[in-house]
Protein backbone atom coordinates (compact mmCIF):
# COMPACT_ATOMS: atom_id res chain seq x y z
CA UNK A 1 0.00 0.00 0.00
CA UNK A 2 1.13 3.67 -0.94
CA UNK A 3 -0.19 6.66 0.07
CA UNK A 4 1.28 10.41 0.72
CA UNK A 5 2.39 9.28 3.88
CA UNK A 6 4.08 6.08 3.07
CA UNK A 7 5.81 8.16 -0.01
CA UNK A 8 7.05 10.59 2.54
CA UNK A 9 8.59 8.21 5.06
CA UNK A 10 10.51 6.16 2.23
CA UNK A 11 11.61 8.90 1.00
CA UNK A 12 12.64 11.46 3.61
CA UNK A 13 15.46 11.21 6.50
CA UNK A 14 13.01 13.34 9.07
CA UNK A 15 9.54 14.29 8.99
CA UNK A 16 8.27 17.48 10.89
CA UNK A 17 4.97 16.86 12.63
CA UNK A 18 3.31 19.51 14.12
CA UNK A 19 2.26 21.13 18.03
CA UNK A 20 0.02 21.72 20.11
CA UNK A 21 -3.68 21.64 19.61
CA UNK A 22 -5.19 22.28 22.90
CA UNK A 23 -2.83 25.18 23.59
CA UNK A 24 -2.90 26.30 20.39
CA UNK A 25 -6.60 26.80 20.91
CA UNK A 26 -6.88 28.15 24.16
CA UNK A 27 -4.86 31.01 22.68
CA UNK A 28 -7.90 31.40 20.49
CA UNK A 29 -10.52 31.48 22.67
CA UNK A 30 -11.53 27.85 23.76
CA UNK A 31 -12.64 28.38 27.15
CA UNK A 32 -11.57 25.26 30.13
CA UNK A 33 -14.05 22.18 29.74
CA UNK A 34 -15.60 22.61 26.21
CA UNK A 35 -14.87 20.22 24.13
CA UNK A 36 -11.90 21.23 21.29
CA UNK A 37 -13.80 19.18 18.65
CA UNK A 38 -17.65 21.13 18.71
CA UNK A 39 -15.02 24.12 16.65
CA UNK A 40 -15.09 21.81 13.75
CA UNK A 41 -18.55 22.48 13.15
CA UNK A 42 -18.69 26.34 15.08
CA UNK A 43 -15.64 27.61 14.02
CA UNK A 44 -13.88 25.92 11.57
CA UNK A 45 -12.22 29.61 10.27
CA UNK A 46 -10.34 28.76 13.59
CA UNK A 47 -9.56 25.17 13.07
CA UNK A 48 -8.07 25.78 9.31
CA UNK A 49 -5.89 28.82 11.45
CA UNK A 50 -4.86 26.00 13.20
CA UNK A 51 -3.72 23.86 10.82
CA UNK A 52 -2.57 26.65 8.48
CA UNK A 53 -0.03 27.70 11.03
CA UNK A 54 1.25 24.75 11.55
CA UNK A 55 2.11 24.15 8.22
CA UNK A 56 3.28 27.63 7.37
CA UNK A 57 5.84 26.96 10.45
CA UNK A 58 7.19 24.24 8.64
CA UNK A 59 5.30 21.05 9.86
CA UNK A 60 4.98 18.05 6.91
CA UNK A 61 2.12 16.50 8.66
CA UNK A 62 -0.46 17.63 11.28
CA UNK A 63 -3.02 15.92 13.43
CA UNK A 64 -6.81 16.70 13.14
CA UNK A 65 -8.79 18.59 15.92
CA UNK A 66 -10.53 15.26 16.80
CA UNK A 67 -8.43 13.95 19.71
CA UNK A 68 -11.90 13.87 21.98
CA UNK A 69 -13.67 13.00 19.29
CA UNK A 70 -15.17 9.51 20.20
CA UNK A 71 -18.24 8.83 21.68
CA UNK A 72 -16.99 8.14 25.16
CA UNK A 73 -15.43 11.11 25.21
CA UNK A 74 -18.13 13.48 23.16
CA UNK A 75 -20.68 11.72 25.81
CA UNK A 76 -19.59 14.14 27.98
CA UNK A 77 -20.82 17.56 26.16
CA UNK A 78 -24.25 15.33 25.21
CA UNK A 79 -22.31 14.51 21.83
CA UNK A 80 -21.78 11.38 21.48
CA UNK A 81 -23.77 10.42 18.45
CA UNK A 82 -21.80 13.12 16.50
CA UNK A 83 -18.67 11.23 16.88
CA UNK A 84 -17.65 10.19 13.24
CA UNK A 85 -19.34 13.65 11.82
CA UNK A 86 -17.30 15.84 13.83
CA UNK A 87 -14.36 13.64 13.39
CA UNK A 88 -14.92 13.60 9.37
CA UNK A 89 -15.43 17.53 9.67
CA UNK A 90 -12.12 17.97 11.55
CA UNK A 91 -10.12 15.89 8.09
CA UNK A 92 -12.04 17.72 5.78
CA UNK A 93 -11.27 20.91 7.38
CA UNK A 94 -7.26 19.45 7.15
CA UNK A 95 -7.48 18.06 3.53
CA UNK A 96 -8.82 21.50 2.39
CA UNK A 97 -5.48 23.10 3.82
CA UNK A 98 -3.42 20.31 3.38
CA UNK A 99 -4.16 20.31 -0.78
CA UNK A 100 -3.46 24.11 -0.74
CA UNK A 101 0.59 23.60 -0.72
CA UNK A 102 2.86 23.30 -3.31
CA UNK A 103 4.59 20.69 -1.17
CA UNK A 104 3.10 17.32 0.20
CA UNK A 105 1.71 17.95 3.45
CA UNK A 106 -0.03 15.12 5.50
CA UNK A 107 -3.51 14.71 7.30
CA UNK A 108 -3.38 12.54 10.40
CA UNK A 109 -6.81 11.82 11.87
CA UNK A 110 -6.01 12.09 15.71
CA UNK A 111 -7.27 9.46 17.64
CA UNK A 112 -7.23 10.08 21.30
CA UNK A 113 -8.25 7.58 24.57
CA UNK A 114 -11.72 7.10 25.41
CA UNK A 115 -11.00 7.79 28.80
CA UNK A 116 -11.84 4.89 30.28
CA UNK A 117 -10.39 1.45 32.02
CA UNK A 118 -10.85 -2.01 30.14
CA UNK A 119 -12.03 -4.72 31.25
CA UNK A 120 -11.33 -6.55 33.40
CA UNK A 121 -9.94 -3.85 35.72
CA UNK A 122 -12.43 -1.35 34.20
CA UNK A 123 -15.64 -1.61 32.21
CA UNK A 124 -14.66 -1.15 28.44
CA UNK A 125 -15.02 -4.27 26.43
CA UNK A 126 -12.35 -4.90 24.15
CA UNK A 127 -15.86 -5.42 21.16
CA UNK A 128 -17.23 -2.03 22.31
CA UNK A 129 -13.73 -0.41 22.63
CA UNK A 130 -13.34 -1.39 18.87
CA UNK A 131 -16.75 -0.19 17.44
CA UNK A 132 -15.97 3.70 19.95
CA UNK A 133 -12.64 3.84 17.63
CA UNK A 134 -14.05 2.09 14.34
CA UNK A 135 -17.05 4.65 14.23
CA UNK A 136 -14.09 7.25 14.53
CA UNK A 137 -11.88 5.91 12.30
CA UNK A 138 -14.17 5.96 9.44
CA UNK A 139 -15.40 9.61 10.03
CA UNK A 140 -11.65 10.64 9.62
CA UNK A 141 -11.57 8.28 6.49
CA UNK A 142 -14.77 10.33 4.94
CA UNK A 143 -12.99 13.32 5.18
CA UNK A 144 -9.87 12.64 3.67
CA UNK A 145 -7.09 11.87 6.57
CA UNK A 146 -4.20 10.31 4.76
CA UNK A 147 -3.36 8.19 7.72
CA UNK A 148 -4.99 7.62 11.24
CA UNK A 149 -2.82 8.77 14.38
CA UNK A 150 -3.56 7.20 17.95
CA UNK A 151 -1.96 9.13 20.58
CA UNK A 152 -1.72 9.74 24.47
CA UNK A 153 -2.63 5.82 24.89
CA UNK A 154 -1.77 4.29 28.13
CA UNK A 155 -3.27 0.63 28.37
CA UNK A 156 -1.47 -1.81 26.23
CA UNK A 157 -5.51 -3.06 25.48
CA UNK A 158 -6.76 0.17 24.36
CA UNK A 159 -3.80 0.47 21.88
CA UNK A 160 -4.49 -3.10 20.60
CA UNK A 161 -8.37 -2.45 20.62
CA UNK A 162 -7.60 0.87 17.81
CA UNK A 163 -5.03 -1.72 15.80
CA UNK A 164 -8.28 -3.72 15.19
CA UNK A 165 -10.88 -1.13 14.63
CA UNK A 166 -8.34 0.41 11.74
CA UNK A 167 -8.34 -2.58 9.80
CA UNK A 168 -11.66 -2.49 9.78
CA UNK A 169 -11.63 0.88 8.44
CA UNK A 170 -8.80 -0.21 6.34
CA UNK A 171 -6.52 2.55 7.54
CA UNK A 172 -2.97 2.72 7.50
CA UNK A 173 -1.98 4.12 10.84
CA UNK A 174 0.50 5.35 13.72
CA UNK A 175 0.47 5.38 17.18
CA UNK A 176 2.19 6.36 20.26
CA UNK A 177 1.91 5.99 24.08
CA UNK A 178 2.20 8.44 27.13
CA UNK A 179 4.80 7.21 29.20
CA UNK A 180 4.49 9.91 31.82
CA UNK A 181 4.83 7.78 35.20
CA UNK A 182 8.03 7.26 35.63
CA UNK A 183 9.54 6.59 32.85
CA UNK A 184 6.54 4.15 31.93
CA UNK A 185 3.01 4.73 30.75
CA UNK A 186 0.24 5.78 33.79
CA UNK A 187 -0.48 1.52 33.26
CA UNK A 188 3.43 0.61 34.26
CA UNK A 189 3.75 -0.08 30.56
CA UNK A 190 8.09 0.55 29.71
CA UNK A 191 9.32 1.65 26.27
CA UNK A 192 10.73 -1.93 25.78
CA UNK A 193 7.06 -3.52 26.57
CA UNK A 194 5.60 -1.47 23.84
CA UNK A 195 8.30 -1.87 21.24
CA UNK A 196 7.37 -5.67 21.94
CA UNK A 197 3.82 -5.40 21.60
CA UNK A 198 4.13 -3.36 18.63
CA UNK A 199 5.44 -6.01 16.19
CA UNK A 200 3.34 -8.51 17.71
CA UNK A 201 -0.03 -6.70 16.34
CA UNK A 202 -1.92 -8.28 13.82
CA UNK A 203 -1.85 -4.69 12.28
CA UNK A 204 0.88 -3.07 13.45
CA UNK A 205 1.75 0.72 12.88
CA UNK A 206 3.76 2.68 9.87
CA UNK A 207 5.18 4.09 13.10
CA UNK A 208 5.07 3.96 16.57
CA UNK A 209 6.80 6.17 19.24
CA UNK A 210 5.68 8.34 22.34
CA UNK A 211 4.16 11.71 22.39
CA UNK A 212 2.92 14.16 25.48
CA UNK A 213 4.58 13.13 28.96
CA UNK A 214 6.65 14.90 31.36
CA UNK A 215 8.89 17.13 28.89
CA UNK A 216 11.46 16.47 26.37
CA UNK A 217 14.02 14.72 28.17
CA UNK A 218 12.05 12.24 29.77
CA UNK A 219 10.49 12.09 25.95
CA UNK A 220 13.93 10.91 24.09
CA UNK A 221 14.92 8.91 27.04
CA UNK A 222 11.81 6.77 25.58
CA UNK A 223 13.08 6.84 22.21
CA UNK A 224 16.16 5.36 23.33
CA UNK A 225 14.32 2.68 24.84
CA UNK A 226 12.43 1.75 21.60
CA UNK A 227 15.78 2.13 19.32
CA UNK A 228 17.78 -0.88 22.27
CA UNK A 229 14.66 -2.75 20.72
CA UNK A 230 16.13 -2.89 17.91
CA UNK A 231 13.55 -2.32 15.50
CA UNK A 232 13.34 -1.32 12.16
CA UNK A 233 9.65 -0.02 12.51
CA UNK A 234 10.10 4.14 12.47
CA UNK A 235 9.74 5.72 15.40
CA UNK A 236 7.82 9.29 16.32
CA UNK A 237 8.52 12.20 19.24
CA UNK A 238 5.98 14.33 20.13
CA UNK A 239 7.21 16.05 23.39
CA UNK A 240 5.98 18.82 25.27
CA UNK A 241 7.30 22.12 25.22
CA UNK A 242 8.45 21.87 28.94
CA UNK A 243 6.51 22.20 31.92
CA UNK A 244 3.33 23.51 32.08
CA UNK A 245 3.22 27.09 34.44
CA UNK A 246 0.51 29.10 34.89
CA UNK A 247 0.41 32.59 34.27
CA UNK A 248 -1.73 35.63 34.36
CA UNK A 249 -4.89 33.36 33.66
CA UNK A 250 -3.07 31.46 31.31
CA UNK A 251 -1.42 28.06 30.72
CA UNK A 252 2.06 28.50 29.56
CA UNK A 253 4.45 25.78 29.12
CA UNK A 254 8.55 26.42 29.91
CA UNK A 255 10.19 24.91 27.10
CA UNK A 256 11.79 27.51 24.86
CA UNK A 257 11.89 27.81 20.99
CA UNK A 258 15.39 27.02 20.77
CA UNK A 259 14.83 23.72 23.48
CA UNK A 260 12.82 22.59 21.48
CA UNK A 261 14.99 22.86 18.37
CA UNK A 262 17.82 21.29 20.36
CA UNK A 263 15.48 18.37 21.41
CA UNK A 264 14.14 17.84 17.77
CA UNK A 265 17.68 17.50 16.39
CA UNK A 266 18.74 15.16 19.36
CA UNK A 267 15.06 13.26 18.73
CA UNK A 268 16.33 12.67 14.87
CA UNK A 269 19.89 11.83 16.02
CA UNK A 270 18.27 9.50 18.76
CA UNK A 271 16.79 7.14 16.20
CA UNK A 272 12.95 9.08 15.62
CA UNK A 273 12.23 9.39 12.11
CA UNK A 274 8.91 11.65 12.94
CA UNK A 275 9.56 14.45 15.22
CA UNK A 276 7.17 16.90 16.57
CA UNK A 277 5.78 18.50 19.56
CA UNK A 278 2.59 18.45 22.12
CA UNK A 279 1.38 20.46 24.41
CA UNK A 280 2.76 23.82 24.73
CA UNK A 281 4.35 23.94 21.37
CA UNK A 282 3.96 26.72 19.16
CA UNK A 283 3.91 28.15 15.36
CA UNK A 284 7.23 29.43 16.86
CA UNK A 285 8.61 26.48 18.08
CA UNK A 286 8.00 24.80 15.19
CA UNK A 287 9.91 27.15 13.17
CA UNK A 288 12.96 26.62 14.92
CA UNK A 289 12.76 22.78 15.00
CA UNK A 290 12.50 22.89 11.45
CA UNK A 291 15.27 25.49 10.74
CA UNK A 292 17.43 23.10 13.67
CA UNK A 293 16.34 19.96 11.75
CA UNK A 294 17.42 21.52 8.23
CA UNK A 295 20.62 22.70 9.70
CA UNK A 296 22.59 20.87 12.22
CA UNK A 297 23.86 17.73 10.67
CA UNK A 298 23.22 14.66 11.67
CA UNK A 299 25.18 13.20 14.83
CA UNK A 300 25.91 10.03 16.96
CA UNK A 301 23.27 8.94 19.04
CA UNK A 302 23.20 11.02 22.15
CA UNK A 303 23.86 9.97 25.46
CA UNK A 304 21.37 10.24 28.61
CA UNK A 305 24.00 12.47 30.05
CA UNK A 306 23.80 14.81 27.02
CA UNK A 307 20.09 14.73 26.59
CA UNK A 308 19.98 15.97 30.62
CA UNK A 309 22.49 18.45 29.75
CA UNK A 310 20.78 19.97 26.71
CA UNK A 311 17.39 19.89 28.18
CA UNK A 312 17.37 19.21 31.20
CA UNK A 313 16.82 16.20 34.22
CA UNK A 314 14.43 13.41 33.84
CA UNK A 315 11.67 13.50 36.32
CA UNK A 316 12.57 9.89 37.61
CA UNK A 317 15.79 8.16 38.00
CA UNK A 318 14.81 4.99 35.98
CA UNK A 319 12.30 4.15 33.29
CA UNK A 320 12.10 0.50 33.98
CA UNK A 321 13.69 -0.84 31.17
CA UNK A 322 17.83 -2.33 31.41
CA UNK A 323 18.91 -2.48 35.11
CA UNK A 324 15.97 -0.69 36.37
CA UNK A 325 13.24 -3.51 35.70
CA UNK A 326 12.12 -3.66 38.99
CA UNK A 327 10.71 -6.58 40.67
CA UNK A 328 8.28 -5.96 43.30
CA UNK A 329 9.85 -5.12 46.57
CA UNK A 330 7.88 -6.89 49.45
CA UNK A 331 8.88 -10.56 50.32
CA UNK A 332 6.62 -13.06 49.41
CA UNK A 333 5.22 -15.76 51.72
CA UNK A 334 2.88 -16.89 49.15
CA UNK A 335 2.38 -16.97 45.47
CA UNK A 336 -1.18 -15.21 44.29
CA UNK B 1 9.01 -16.94 51.24
CA UNK B 2 9.14 -19.94 49.70
CA UNK B 3 6.98 -21.56 47.70
CA UNK B 4 6.10 -24.63 49.75
CA UNK B 5 3.20 -22.88 51.93
CA UNK B 6 1.21 -22.58 48.73
CA UNK B 7 -1.94 -23.79 50.78
CA UNK B 8 -1.57 -21.27 53.89
CA UNK B 9 -4.98 -21.41 55.98
CA UNK B 10 -5.80 -18.09 57.07
CA UNK B 11 -7.57 -19.36 59.98
CA UNK B 12 -4.46 -21.05 61.43
CA UNK B 13 -2.39 -18.32 61.41
CA UNK B 14 -2.42 -16.42 64.87
CA UNK B 15 -3.18 -12.95 64.78
CA UNK B 16 0.47 -11.15 63.52
CA UNK B 17 1.26 -13.49 60.84
CA UNK B 18 -2.56 -13.12 59.58
CA UNK B 19 -2.00 -9.45 59.99
CA UNK B 20 1.43 -9.66 57.69
CA UNK B 21 -0.65 -12.31 55.48
CA UNK B 22 -3.11 -9.55 54.78
CA UNK B 23 -0.87 -7.21 53.76
CA UNK B 24 0.12 -9.72 51.34
CA UNK B 25 -3.02 -10.52 50.01
CA UNK B 26 -3.84 -6.91 49.64
CA UNK B 27 -0.47 -6.40 47.82
CA UNK B 28 -1.72 -9.11 45.73
CA UNK B 29 -5.16 -7.70 44.90
CA UNK B 30 -6.62 -10.99 46.36
CA UNK B 31 -10.26 -9.55 47.33
CA UNK B 32 -11.95 -13.40 49.04
CA UNK B 33 -8.76 -13.64 51.38
CA UNK B 34 -9.00 -10.43 52.82
CA UNK B 35 -12.98 -10.54 53.33
CA UNK B 36 -11.78 -14.32 54.63
CA UNK B 37 -9.22 -12.53 57.25
CA UNK B 38 -11.55 -9.80 57.82
CA UNK B 39 -13.97 -12.06 59.30
CA UNK B 40 -11.47 -14.29 61.03
CA UNK B 41 -10.31 -11.43 62.82
CA UNK B 42 -13.72 -9.79 63.49
CA UNK B 43 -14.59 -13.67 65.47
CA UNK B 44 -11.59 -13.27 67.60
CA UNK B 45 -12.56 -9.78 68.76
CA UNK B 46 -10.92 -7.49 67.07
CA UNK B 47 -12.44 -4.10 67.02
CA UNK B 48 -13.74 -2.92 63.67
CA UNK B 49 -11.52 -0.03 63.63
CA UNK B 50 -8.63 -1.94 64.55
CA UNK B 51 -8.96 -4.37 61.53
CA UNK B 52 -9.21 -0.98 59.68
CA UNK B 53 -5.80 1.08 60.53
CA UNK B 54 -3.80 -2.25 61.64
CA UNK B 55 -4.67 -4.52 59.06
CA UNK B 56 -5.99 -2.91 55.93
CA UNK B 57 -4.67 1.04 55.80
CA UNK B 58 -1.34 -0.73 57.31
CA UNK B 59 -1.37 -2.98 54.28
CA UNK B 60 -2.43 -0.29 51.37
CA UNK B 61 0.35 2.15 52.78
CA UNK B 62 2.73 -0.27 51.49
CA UNK B 63 0.77 -0.45 48.42
CA UNK B 64 0.66 3.62 48.32
CA UNK B 65 4.38 3.35 48.61
CA UNK B 66 5.65 1.08 45.85
CA UNK B 67 3.13 3.04 44.12
CA UNK B 68 4.42 6.50 44.37
CA UNK B 69 8.04 4.73 44.13
CA UNK B 70 7.16 3.40 40.38
CA UNK B 71 7.25 0.09 41.98
CA UNK B 72 3.86 -1.05 41.18
CA UNK B 73 1.21 0.45 38.61
CA UNK B 74 -2.39 1.31 38.25
CA UNK B 75 -3.70 -2.50 37.41
CA UNK B 76 -1.84 -3.42 40.48
CA UNK B 77 -3.60 -0.65 42.60
CA UNK B 78 -6.86 -1.28 41.24
CA UNK B 79 -6.52 -4.73 42.27
CA UNK B 80 -5.56 -3.84 46.28
CA UNK B 81 -7.84 -1.13 46.14
CA UNK B 82 -10.91 -3.62 44.88
CA UNK B 83 -9.68 -6.46 47.92
CA UNK B 84 -9.56 -3.31 50.22
CA UNK B 85 -13.05 -2.47 49.24
CA UNK B 86 -14.29 -6.07 49.97
CA UNK B 87 -12.78 -5.87 53.29
CA UNK B 88 -14.33 -2.20 54.00
CA UNK B 89 -17.57 -3.71 53.22
CA UNK B 90 -17.64 -5.39 55.72
CA UNK B 91 -16.39 -3.37 58.38
CA UNK B 92 -18.13 0.09 57.39
CA UNK B 93 -21.67 -0.52 58.97
CA UNK B 94 -19.45 -1.97 61.99
CA UNK B 95 -17.43 1.18 62.59
CA UNK B 96 -20.94 3.39 61.82
CA UNK B 97 -22.52 1.18 65.05
CA UNK B 98 -19.08 1.29 67.01
CA UNK B 99 -18.84 5.14 66.60
CA UNK B 100 -15.05 4.74 65.45
CA UNK B 101 -12.86 7.52 65.15
CA UNK B 102 -13.49 9.70 61.98
CA UNK B 103 -10.35 10.61 60.15
CA UNK B 104 -11.68 13.21 57.63
CA UNK B 105 -14.19 13.70 54.76
CA UNK B 106 -13.32 14.22 51.19
CA UNK B 107 -15.12 15.18 48.30
CA UNK B 108 -13.58 14.71 45.29
CA UNK B 109 -13.95 15.10 41.56
CA UNK B 110 -12.88 15.32 37.93
CA UNK B 111 -13.06 19.05 36.75
CA UNK B 112 -15.64 20.34 33.83
CA UNK B 113 -14.44 18.41 30.90
CA UNK B 114 -12.41 16.00 31.79
CA UNK B 115 -13.49 12.31 32.01
CA UNK B 116 -10.01 11.40 32.66
CA UNK B 117 -11.02 9.53 35.86
CA UNK B 118 -8.85 7.20 36.75
CA UNK B 119 -6.05 9.13 38.75
CA UNK B 120 -9.22 10.46 40.63
CA UNK B 121 -10.21 6.84 41.57
CA UNK B 122 -7.21 5.85 42.20
CA UNK B 123 -7.00 8.90 45.20
CA UNK B 124 -10.53 7.98 46.35
CA UNK B 125 -9.69 4.67 46.77
CA UNK B 126 -5.97 5.50 48.35
CA UNK B 127 -7.60 7.97 50.69
CA UNK B 128 -10.77 5.48 51.19
CA UNK B 129 -7.89 2.69 52.08
CA UNK B 130 -6.30 5.59 54.48
CA UNK B 131 -9.73 5.69 56.52
CA UNK B 132 -11.06 9.07 55.27
CA UNK B 133 -14.48 8.99 54.17
CA UNK B 134 -14.83 9.76 50.64
CA UNK B 135 -17.88 11.43 48.42
CA UNK B 136 -16.99 11.02 45.10
CA UNK B 137 -18.58 13.65 42.04
CA UNK B 138 -17.71 11.51 39.38
CA UNK B 139 -16.35 13.23 36.39
CA UNK B 140 -17.16 16.78 34.60
CA UNK B 141 -18.23 18.66 37.67
CA UNK B 142 -19.14 22.56 36.90
CA UNK B 143 -18.20 24.77 39.40
CA UNK B 144 -22.24 24.81 40.34
CA UNK B 145 -21.22 21.12 41.13
CA UNK B 146 -18.72 21.61 43.98
CA UNK B 147 -20.07 24.16 45.44
CA UNK B 148 -23.56 21.87 46.22
CA UNK B 149 -21.44 19.23 47.39
CA UNK B 150 -19.35 21.15 49.82
CA UNK B 151 -22.63 22.30 51.38
CA UNK B 152 -24.01 19.32 51.89
CA UNK B 153 -21.52 16.73 52.77
CA UNK B 154 -19.49 19.79 55.24
CA UNK B 155 -16.02 17.71 54.02
CA UNK B 156 -12.67 18.84 55.37
CA UNK B 157 -10.81 18.57 52.24
CA UNK B 158 -11.72 19.35 48.31
CA UNK B 159 -10.06 17.48 45.61
CA UNK B 160 -10.10 18.15 42.23
CA UNK B 161 -8.29 16.65 39.10
CA UNK B 162 -7.71 17.12 35.34
CA UNK B 163 -5.38 15.62 33.16
CA UNK B 164 -6.16 17.86 30.15
CA UNK B 165 -4.16 20.93 29.19
CA UNK B 166 -7.60 21.88 28.20
CA UNK B 167 -9.33 21.06 31.78
CA UNK B 168 -6.64 22.15 34.28
CA UNK B 169 -7.37 25.64 33.98
CA UNK B 170 -10.81 24.88 35.41
CA UNK B 171 -9.43 23.95 38.79
CA UNK B 172 -8.57 27.59 38.90
CA UNK B 173 -12.70 28.65 38.00
CA UNK B 174 -13.60 26.75 41.42
CA UNK B 175 -11.01 27.72 43.63
CA UNK B 176 -11.51 31.71 42.50
CA UNK B 177 -15.72 31.42 43.35
CA UNK B 178 -15.08 30.06 46.34
CA UNK B 179 -12.03 32.85 47.36
CA UNK B 180 -15.42 35.05 46.31
CA UNK B 181 -17.59 33.76 48.26
CA UNK B 182 -15.92 33.90 51.16
CA UNK B 183 -15.76 29.89 51.53
CA UNK B 184 -11.88 28.97 50.78
CA UNK B 185 -10.37 28.95 53.96
CA UNK B 186 -13.28 26.39 55.16
CA UNK B 187 -11.41 23.82 53.37
CA UNK B 188 -7.92 22.63 52.37
CA UNK B 189 -8.04 22.00 48.41
CA UNK B 190 -5.96 19.88 46.95
CA UNK B 191 -5.31 19.42 43.13
CA UNK B 192 -3.63 16.21 41.12
CA UNK B 193 -3.81 15.46 37.04
CA UNK B 194 -0.85 14.83 35.08
CA UNK B 195 0.11 17.70 33.32
CA UNK B 196 -0.02 19.31 36.68
CA UNK B 197 2.91 20.59 39.27
CA UNK B 198 3.45 21.87 42.37
CA UNK B 199 3.68 25.54 41.04
CA UNK B 200 0.55 25.42 39.14
CA UNK B 201 -1.07 24.14 42.24
CA UNK B 202 0.13 27.35 44.29
CA UNK B 203 -0.18 29.64 41.43
CA UNK B 204 -4.48 28.73 40.99
CA UNK B 205 -4.18 29.25 44.75
CA UNK B 206 -4.55 25.40 45.83
CA UNK B 207 -3.25 24.33 49.26
CA UNK B 208 -1.31 21.53 47.71
CA UNK B 209 -0.61 19.78 44.32
CA UNK B 210 -0.61 15.82 45.01
CA UNK B 211 1.47 14.20 42.44
CA UNK B 212 0.15 10.93 42.35
CA UNK B 213 -2.65 8.99 45.20
CA UNK B 214 -0.02 8.10 47.60
CA UNK B 215 1.00 11.60 48.18
CA UNK B 216 -2.54 12.83 48.28
CA UNK B 217 -2.81 10.96 50.90
CA UNK B 218 0.31 11.61 53.35
CA UNK B 219 -0.82 15.32 52.37
CA UNK B 220 -4.06 14.78 53.38
CA UNK B 221 -3.03 13.43 56.64
CA UNK B 222 -0.49 15.92 57.14
CA UNK B 223 -3.17 18.86 56.77
CA UNK B 224 -5.45 16.87 58.74
CA UNK B 225 -3.32 17.00 61.58
CA UNK B 226 -2.27 20.63 61.37
CA UNK B 227 -6.20 21.47 61.50
CA UNK B 228 -6.68 19.54 64.53
CA UNK B 229 -3.49 20.92 66.23
CA UNK B 230 -5.01 24.64 65.02
CA UNK B 231 -8.37 23.96 66.47
CA UNK B 232 -6.66 22.40 69.75
CA UNK B 233 -4.98 25.91 70.09
CA UNK B 234 -7.54 28.40 69.21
Amino acid sequence: MTNAFTKMLATRDWILADGATGTNLFNMGLQSGDAPEMWNDQHPDRIKRLYTEAVDAGSDLFLTNSFGGNAARLKLHGAQGRARELSRISAEIGRDVADRYDRPVIVAGSVGPTGEIMAPMGALTHELAVEIFHEQAEGLKEGGADVLWLETISAPEEYKAAAEAFKLADMPWCGTMSFDTAGRTMMGVTSSDMAAMVEKLGNPPLAYGANCGVGASDLLRTILGFVAQGSERPIIAKGNAGIPKYHDGHIHYDGTPDLMADYAVLARDAGATIIGGCCGTMPEHLSKMRAALESRPRGPRPTLDQITEALGGFSSGGDGTGDDTAAPRRPRRRRA
Amino acid sequence: MSDQDDDIILADLDDDELVQQMFDDLYDGLKEEIEESVHILLERGWAPYRILTEALVGGMTIVGKDFRDGILFVPEVLLAANAMKGGMAILKPLLAETGAPRVGKMVIGTVKGDIHDIGKNLVGMMMEGAGFEVVDLGINNAVEKYLEALEAEQPDILGMSALLTTTMPYMKVVIDTLVEQGKRDEYIVLVGGAPLNEEFGKAIGADAYCRDAAVAVETAKDFMARKHNRLAAG
